[in-house]
This record gives C-alpha cells, sequence and structure tokens, in this order.
C-alpha cells in the first residue's frame, strides 16, 4: 500500500520535475524533446549543460543545434524526418496533421474508410519525399497540402496531371534570392492564416469551396447562381489581400 | 525576363485546387516554367490551402488514433526507402537553347527542331498535340513574321502561350512566357510581329462531338 502511494508520489514529482527543467531549458534555448521522461529528460539536461559551460568550441555547436524549436514548427520536423528518418518528429508530423488530413479528404470523399487510407497514403508520402522538402522554398503546410490534394485527385482521376519541371534547362528560375527568402516561412504561415482569417465572409467560402471540394472558378459562378465575372473579382481581391499581407505587390 | 502577362487569379486557383483538365494543364504548367513570378502567386495559393486545411476541424480515425499510427508504421516497415533529395539543378547556361520548357516538350516529343509542322495555308503551320483529355484541343502554332493568326474560331475558353517570337494583340505585346486568356466576349486579332515567326501553344475547347454521322458529316460545312 505504501510503495503504491510512494510511486504515485514519485511519479507526480516527476512531472513537476520535468515540467520545471522544461522551462529553465527553453531559457537556456536548450533542445528536450517533450516527450522525453523525466529521468533521461534530467539526464540530456545536464550533459548538454556541462558541455555549454565547460567547452567554448561546443558551445557555439550546441547553440546551433539547440535553436529553440516551437512546438508547432512543423519544417523542421520535416527536415529531421528527411535528414535521417526521426520517428519521433514523424510522429508529431503525424498527431498534427493526420486528423486534419482525413478531414480534408472527408470533405470529397466523404467516407471515413477512404479517407484514413488517403490520410495513411499521404503520411507515407511525407515520410518518402521529407528530403525533397525546402524549408527556405516552402511553407510545410503548402507542402503537405500539396502531397495531400495530388492523392486525392489520383484516387478518383485517371488523366495524366502535367506539371512543371524545375530541373529542366528551360525552366526560369527565380533572378535573385526571392524576396521571402529573408522571412521565416512559419512567420509568413502565420501572417497569412491572419489574414485568410480576415476575408470577407463571401471570398473565405468561396476559397473553401475551391480547395475542398475542388470546384473550378465557373462551376462555382453556376452553383452560387452568381456571374462569372463576379467569382473572378471576388478570387482576385481575396489573392490581392492575402499577397499585401505577405508584403508581396498585390 | 520580365513576364507581363501572367495567368489570371481565377485560373492559377483552378491550377492550385487540381479541378484543370489535362489540355489546360499543359498551357498554364508550361507558363508557370517560364514564370517565376506566377509561381510564386501559386505558392501563395497552396500556402492558403495549407492553412485552409489547418483549420479544418479534425476528423477522428475510423480506427482509433493509435491503431491509425501502428497501421502506419507497419507500412513504413513495408516500404522503409526515402527518397532521395532532388539533384541539384542543371546548369542554366544552355537554357536558351532550348524553346520548349517541360512538361511541354514530352507531349511534343522533343524541341521545335525536331517538330513535324503541317501546313495551314497563307505561311501558317500547326501540330496538333494528342492529349487524354477530350475536352480541349491542344496544338502548337507557328505564325510566319508580320501574319495574322489564322482564324482558329473559339466558342469558349481559349489560351495562348507565346513560346518564341512575339505577337501583338491590339495595344498589348505578348512575348515569351506570356499567356493570353481569351473567352467568347473577347474579339482578338493576334498579329505575329514582324522580324521573327511566332511559334505559340493554343488550348481551345474541343469542338462539340456529335454522335450522328450525319451532323458530324455537315458538320465542317456548317463549320459547327
Amino acid at each position: 500500500m505504501e510503495s503504491v502511494w510512494i510511486s504515485r508520489h514519485q511519479k507526480i514529482l516527476l512531472v513537476v520535475i520535468r515540467n520545471a527543467l522544461t522551462v529553465v531549458a527553453q531559457g537556456m534555448n536548450l533542445d528536450l524533446c517533450p516527450t522525453l521522461p523525466a529521468e533521461q529528460a534530467l539526464a540530456a539536461f545536464r550533459a548538454v549543460h556541462d558541455i555549454r559551460h565547460h567547452t567554448p568550441v561546443l558551445r557555439g555547436l550546441m547553440k546551433d543545434i539547440s535553436r529553440p524549436e516551437p512546438k508547432d514548427d512543423v519544417g523542421r520536423m520535416i527536415v529531421r524526418v528527411g535528414m535521417s528518418g526521426d520517428m519521433e518528429a514523424f510522429e508529431q508530423i503525424f498527431r498534427a496533421y493526420a486528423p486534419r488530413v482525413r478531414a480534408f479528404m472527408m470533405q470529397r470523399v466523404r467516407d471515413p474508410q477512404i479517407s484514413e487510407e488517403l490520410m495513411q497514403e499521404t503520411m507515407v508520402m511525407i515520410w518518402r519525399k521529407a528530403a525533397q522538402f525546402d524549408p527556405v522554398k516552402g511553407s510545410p503546410g503548402a507542402w503537405i497540402f500539396t502531397i495531400a490534394r495530388n492523392l486525392r485527385i489520383d484516387s478518383y482521376r485517371r488523366s495524366r496531371q502535367p506539371d512543371f519541371d524545375p530541373n529542366d534547362p528551360a525552366f526560369v528560375p527565380e533572378a535573385g534570392p526571392a524576396a521571402d527568402d529573408f522571412v521565416e516561412t512559419q512567420d509568413q504561415e502565420q501572417r497569412l492564416h491572419a489574414a485568410l482569417t480576415g476575408l470577407p465572409a463571401e471570398q473565405h467560402d468561396l476559397l473553401k469551396l475551391a480547395f475542398f471540394e475542388e470546384v473550378s472558378h465557373s462551376e462555382i459562378a453556376a452553383r452560387l447562381g452568381l456571374p462569372l465575372g463576379t467569382v473572378k473579382s471576388r478570387i482576385r481581391l481575396a489573392f490581392s489581400k492575402l499577397r499585401a499581407a505577405l508584403g508581396d505587390r498585390p | 525576363m520580365k513576364i507581363r502577362h501572367q495567368v489570371s487569379d481565377a485560373l492559377l486557383l483552378d491550377y492550385a485546387t487540381g479541378v484543370l483538365s489535362e489540355g489546360w494543364r499543359i498551357a498554364i504548367a508550361t507558363h508557370l516554367a517560364l514564370s517565376p513570378q506566377s509561381r510564386r502567386r501559386l505558392a501563395l495559393m497552396e500556402m492558403a490551402g495549407g492553412a485552409l486545411v489547418r483549420d479544418l476541424p479534425p476528423e477522428p480515425s475510423p480506427l482509433d488514433e493509435e491503431r491509425s499510427w501502428m497501421a502506419l508504421i507497419r507500412r513504413l516497415e513495408n516500404s522503409k526507402t526515402q527518397d532521395e533529395a532532388p539533384p541539384p539543378g542543371r546548369n542554366p547556361q544552355n537554357a536558351a537553347s532550348v524553346v520548349l520548357p517541360e512538361p511541354l516538350r514530352s507531349y511534343v516529343g522533343g524541341d521545335v527542331a525536331s517538330v513535324k509542322w503541317r501546313p495551314l495555308g497563307r505561311g501558317a503551320y500547326h501540330l496538333p498535340i494528342a492529349v487524354d483529355d477530350k475536352n480541349t484541343m491542344v496544338r502548337l502554332l507557328r505564325i510566319p513574321a508580320g501574319k495574322p493568326v489564322p482564324e482558329h474560331g473559339h466558342r469558349g475558353r481559349e489560351l495562348t502561350l507565346v513560346l518564341s517570337g512575339s505577337f501583338r494583340d491590339g495595344e498589348a505585346l505578348f512575348a515569351r512566357g506570356d499567356l493570353e486568356e481569351a473567352d467568347e466576349t473577347l474579339q482578338h486579332q493576334p498579329v505575329a510581329t514582324e522580324g521573327e515567326d511566332c511559334i505559340c501553344l493554343a488550348v481551345t475547347d474541343a469542338p462539340l462531338k456529335f454522335r450522328s454521322w450525319l451532323v458530324r458529316a455537315v458538320q465542317p460545312i456548317l463549320g459547327i
């Protein structure tokens, strides 16, 4: 009886230690995996702490690999999966995105089993293509969206989906570093998200219809009983605002 | 090279959402290969798609989250290989010599030098491009310098992408990479600029197909 109480007590204590440790680690810019149990976290903390404070050369090194890592930075998780097949990072991507990707599939296929299957295929593709993800060039949300979109289309359409090829000699690359290279893509995503939320309902609804149910702009006009010109100008207005929010020419 | 005439937001959105059928898609994808500005606009649309997906209410798994995760692990173990990082981009120095970018070049089966042009009359040539998509007609056009584009009657949408040379349509000049979007409401008469033949990709709605052989037989006479 007593031992049970002690083990419970210990558990609570360990959680308290774990939480305290996380706060300290964050203040010191240390990278401690949030799922690590308290004892291991403590050991890792000690090791990192010792190295940082006793070896100036290693200190610089540690600073680099222990950059603050916000929990929702999916981009960095994808990079970790691509570099070393990091299962822990992959699980975090799964936890964050699987329910959303499933919901995205449901919008079109309306069948929980098929949506689950397409979500699984999307995750396998994320795993396989992770090394191709470039966090400087693309936002992780956009990258995952394009993978999910392509798989959803492939699931019911047979025809080819021709695309451009960045390695083609005739492909015209960006002239210099793109202006957005200097802005963190995560910051971009947040600003875009804020602008998207701020769109008038008629524009926001139109985008949802287009992205979720995969309806062309002319079908949207027919479905909503609007003149084609009205739909076109709503699309134009919506994207001018989104571009302006990211500092691009509207 | 600055692209003056980029794809419209409405059509680019159709590309980003994946609804565009093969024929139209060839024109937009080839335009995107030539226009970094349009690609940046596409990237923003895809980011918007990602943000909308993130806002969706989470859909629970028909299994349950843990079993769904375990199922995924099993799949990964069966196909443990990861794709390699993409090879570094090819040297852009030979870019000038290739006229047809991908994905168009694969559809044509080579660059312009290998095209077996068919005469259209009045010095113009064309090459029909085979696509699975039966609702569009895709072809390359070669218009002699200074001559108008032959009547290519469109009752629906028409996309024209310039690949070499240039043409004027009223006040507007269209050069390599520029895309002209036209519909039945637009009266236009493109004329190839003096000095160089103009090669462009034209995509139109396919002519209506009639079941009856009789209607099919008189279709060219009636011009429908």
